[in-house]
């Protein structure tokens, strides 16, 4: 019988404290977070150098909760695996040097993860990744497409040329003056809106996979600004509908393009964007129409999450691929 | 006897030692710029290896929890206090301004050490010597250094002066101390990795789970958002 590999991880790209331990990079054996949340809406978004100092504070906390919740010790496991970037550098650095000190004190080998491979195997907690497939991946620091031939292999065909779809949405939110964060907010007030107000949609040029979303967003504030010029008032649902409806046709869209183009009928979706109910019902309709065998995680495997980390950090244990003791935070990491 | 690993990187100064009680088995100390999360952990295996001494055989861990730079202190902080945590062995915090003070501990004067933090601020410590250690005899604390020095003029003490930005304040020490400043010639001026040695001993350990760097100053975000709510209230 085949020892079953147990991975502790740790992620601490933006703004949540996270540790998880993983075994055969498919089942979760445990999996914590401590959200600074409530810590970063006074501010209305995430502060770098706020978020670096709740890291600090929660880090060996919630490590220990891993173990413990996975009624694990450190001679259980087999190896530390961290998320290396992209995100805010100063957090990342928090469970990059975590994670070796870790590995070190108990001569255990150190994986290095992308962030984004980390959204992806989301998936792979759920159900086993089948290949060749696309992953759309969204949340408030990227909006890909991915096309993967195996595991382990990321190609990004698609790529958000401004804002990220996340971003965009928090951006709106604070136009319409909805809390931080603002993408729930606006999938709220959209899903309770019978009218939506018309709004361009950023196709780009002909055949091309990537995404737009700084004209939506302008185009959101002249709307506003436009109808208060004149006195009127613009039905702040309505103006959320045609926002979210336009984001949601173009994200729909480009992933069918990309299927199409690619040939590929396996889609997974990635990204705390995932969290979105209009998202979610849409590509589900698509997938019937299209014959897409297509996978979106529970919400708690959307969100920045430690369990994500040890799935895709399975794939590298199993190649070999360890990091060294000069494993750095690097805040613009590229996947591929 | 007590095996302890020290750290420091609140400047940008890296500084890795490791003890037996008095002895000293392996000293790292590297100005080379370069990202401190690069280079502690291949400093820490370094004395490590170096010494034949195995993670689970240290008996503590020191290191100095600032001021100073706000990530230079992080990575230190994090490394030592998860090194601690993953042995469950005593994790020692010491002052980074404390652990200059011990380059002076052979010095008559009052210890001042500082490190710059622009805008004309500085990290300021006070310190004088006696009986082989230093004691502190005003808290660490953010200053304006030329208010700081004004006031230790007043005071009419020589004043030893250690402090890795000594240069880009020369000449304002020597403006407001005048003849009470002592300058020191040689390489005293940055965190030596026995200077966090001398800090920590007699110190009770920390708890791990909640231990953080001294900053001694808010973030500006967070300094702003008080400001707002006194204002309101
Ligand atoms: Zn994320």
């Amino acid at each position: 019988m085949n020892e079953n590999i147990r991975i502790l991880a740790v992620e601490t790209s933006c703004d949540e404290t996270a540790a998880a331990v993983i075994e055969n990079g498919t089942t979760v054996i445990s999996s914590v977070i401590a959200s600074q949340m409530e810590s970063h809406k006074r501010f209305g978004g995430v502060v770098p150098e706020i978020a670096s100092r709740h890291h600090v504070e929660q880090i060996t906390v919630i490590m220990e909760e891993a173990l413990n919740e996975a009624n694990l010790t450190f001679q259980d496991l087999h190896a530390i695996a961290v998320t290396e970037g992209p995100g805010l550098v100063g957090a990342l650095l928090i469970g990059v040097n975590a994670a070796k000190a870790v590995a070190f004190a108990h001569g255990l080998p150190v994986i290095g993860v992308h962030h984004i491979a980390g959204h992806v195997y989301a998936n792979h907690l759920v159900e086993p990744l089948q290949f060749p497939l696309l992953s759309l991946v969204v949340s408030g620091g990227h909006t890909e497409l991915i096309y993967m031939k195996e595991h382990g292999s990321f190609e990004v065909i698609g790529r958000t040329r401004d804002d990220a779809v996340g971003e965009a949405y928090d951006k709106v939110a604070r136009t319409l003056g909805l809390p931080y964060p603002g993408g729930p907010e606006i999938d709220k007030l959209a899903a309770s809106s019978d009218e939506a107000v018309e709004l361009p949609r950023a196709w780009l040029e002909e055949g091309s996979l990537d995404f737009s979303f700084s004209g939506l967003k302008s185009a959101v504030i002249n709307t506003l600004h436009n109808a208060k010029q004149k006195g009127e008032i613009v039905d702040p649902g309505a103006l959320a509908a045609g926002f979210q409806q336009s984001v949601i046709e173009v994200l729909v869209g480009k992933t069918i393009a990309a299927s199409r183009q690619y040939g590929v009928n396996r889609l997974v979706l990635a990204g705390g964007v995932a969290a979105n109910s209009g998202l979610r019902k849409e590509l589900e309709k698509t997938a019937a129409k299209e014959g897409w065998a297509l996978t979106i995680p529970p919400l708690s495997l959307c969100t920045d999450n430690a369990a994500m980390i040890g799935a895709a950090a399975y794939v590298r244990y199993q190649q070999g691929r360890f990091a060294d003791d000069r494993l750095n935070g690097v805040p613009g990491l590229s996947i591929s | 006897m007590r095996k302890l690993l020290t750290v420091d990187t609140s400047t940008y100064v890296l500084s890795v030692g490791l003890y037996d009680g008095d002895e000293t088995l392996a000293e790292y100390v590297s100005t080379k710029k370069e990202n401190h999360s690069v280079r502690l952990m291949p400093a820490v295996r370094c004395v490590m290896e170096d010494a034949g001494v195995r993670p689970e055989e240290l008996d503590g861990i020191a290191v100095a929890a600032g001021p100073g730079s706000y990530t230079g202190v992080r990575i230190g902080v994090t490394t030592a206090k998860s090194m601690a945590w993953a042995l469950q062995k005593p994790l020692y915090g010491v002052s980074s301004l404390e652990a200059l003070a011990y380059n002076g501990l052979w010095s008559s004067a009052r210890i001042l050490t500082f490190f710059d933090a622009r805008r004309g601020q500085a990290f300021a410590g006070l310190y004088e010597s006696g009986g082989g250690a230093v004691y502190q005899v005003e808290a660490d604390s953010m200053v304006m250094l030329d208010e700081r020095l004004t006031r230790l003029a007043e005071e009419g003490r020589p004043v030893l002066a250690l402090s890795p930005d000594l240069d880009k304040h020369r000449e304002l020490l020597q403006e407001k101390l005048g003849s009470l400043l002592v300058e020191a010639a040689g390489p005293v001026h940055t965190v030596k990795p026995s200077g966090v040695w001398a800090a920590s001993r007699g110190r009770t350990a920390e708890d791990i789970h909640t231990f953080v760097p001294q900053y001694l100053r808010l973030a500006e975000a967070e300094a702003n958002w008080q400001k707002r709510q006194s204002d309101h209230g």
